[in-house]
């Protein structure tokens, strides 16, 4: 768990977000779908089966994704800074958790916390509020009760 | 046509990860931080996000069709049940232990980070066990239902 001091940056997450709108929006008026990255990933990978029509686009949204850390290297000159634990078994289980979560919970954060709120869907709500509360415990146990890094 | 469309969708919602800083786990575990070093930009993420994906949606689905597919298929169940609530909260551990999401975590892939390479075939394995489960509870569900 890297304790990385990171700064406040109201404009550019603002700016950000509204880029990940966009997007949302740019996936509604092509496709007619929800941009969800975890539906999105398991359609791509046909854990769940979907027909060609369907599945091309997401497999192209996804290199889309992995694209633009690429791209943002060519425009600004500097790779996208991060601090991602080297604690590589609690990684792994962190990936399951939230691959399994946001199978069984039908979306992650951005299916049911950008499409599904600005849909105002009850469901979409309540798994925001459900998984923005077991994340603040979640970190609140490993930083302040267990303490330190793991 | 779907493809390039499909492509440039991808790559705008990764340069909006990167943009907002929210493919650096480090921003997400200290959002989550409330009790230590607390930073609110995830919730300005949310904000421009939700805003624009609200007005956008609204023009959009105004249209009796999307333009590259036959028709729109937007989520249509109703009801907060034990899977929704059950599946949102582990999620939310392993985004807390972490500090990706599956968005954040593609992206981040190419920086080649070890934790990422770590996190992200996991994610899929859970991803996978999870869709498994869902088909297998389905029918359990619905005889409780009594359908």
């Amino acid at each position: 768990m890297p304790l990385a001091e990171t700064t406040f940056t109201p404009w550019a997450s603002l700016l950000g977000g509204g880029l990940i709108g966009l997007s949302s929006v740019m996936v509604m008026l092509f496709f007619g779908r929800i941009a969800g990255i975890s539906g999105m990933a398991a359609r791509a990978l046909q854990m769940v089966a979907v027909p060609v029509q369907d599945w091309s686009w997401r497999i192209a949204f996804i290199a889309g994704l992995l694209a633009a850390p690429c791209a943002a290297l060519l425009v600004t000159g500097s790779p996208v800074e991060q601090t991602v634990s080297d604690n590589l078994p609690l990684m792994a289980v962190a990936g399951l958790l939230v691959g399994f979560g946001s199978a069984i919970g039908a979306g992650c954060t951005s299916g049911h916390g950008v499409c599904g709120l600005a849909r105002l869907s009850p469901r979409s709500l309540v798994a925001v509020l459900t998984f923005m509360a077991s994340g603040f415990a979640t970190v609140f146990v490993l930083r302040h009760l267990i303490g330190g890094s793991a | 046509m779907r493809i390039l469309f499909g492509f440039a969708s991808g790559l705008v919602f990764g340069l909006g990860l990167v943009v907002s800083g929210m493919a650096d786990p480090a921003k997400i575990l200290n959002f989550l931080d409330l009790a230590g070093s607390w930073d609110p930009s995830l919730a300005f993420v949310m904000a421009g996000a939700v805003i624009i994906t609200f007005i956008g949606y609204r023009l959009v689905l105004a249209r009796k069709a999307p333009l590259l597919m036959e028709s729109f298929d937007v989520p249509s169940v109703k009801g907060i049940d034990l899977t929704l609530v059950g599946g949102a909260a582990i999620f939310g551990i392993g985004w807390g232990i972490g500090g990706f999401c599956p968005g954040p975590a593609l992206t981040a892939l190419p920086l080649l980070a070890p934790g990422t390479l770590a996190f992200v075939p996991a994610m899929l394995v859970g991803l996978w066990v999870g869709v498994r489960a869902r088909k297998l509870a389905a029918p359990l569900s619905r005889l409780q239902k009594g359908a």
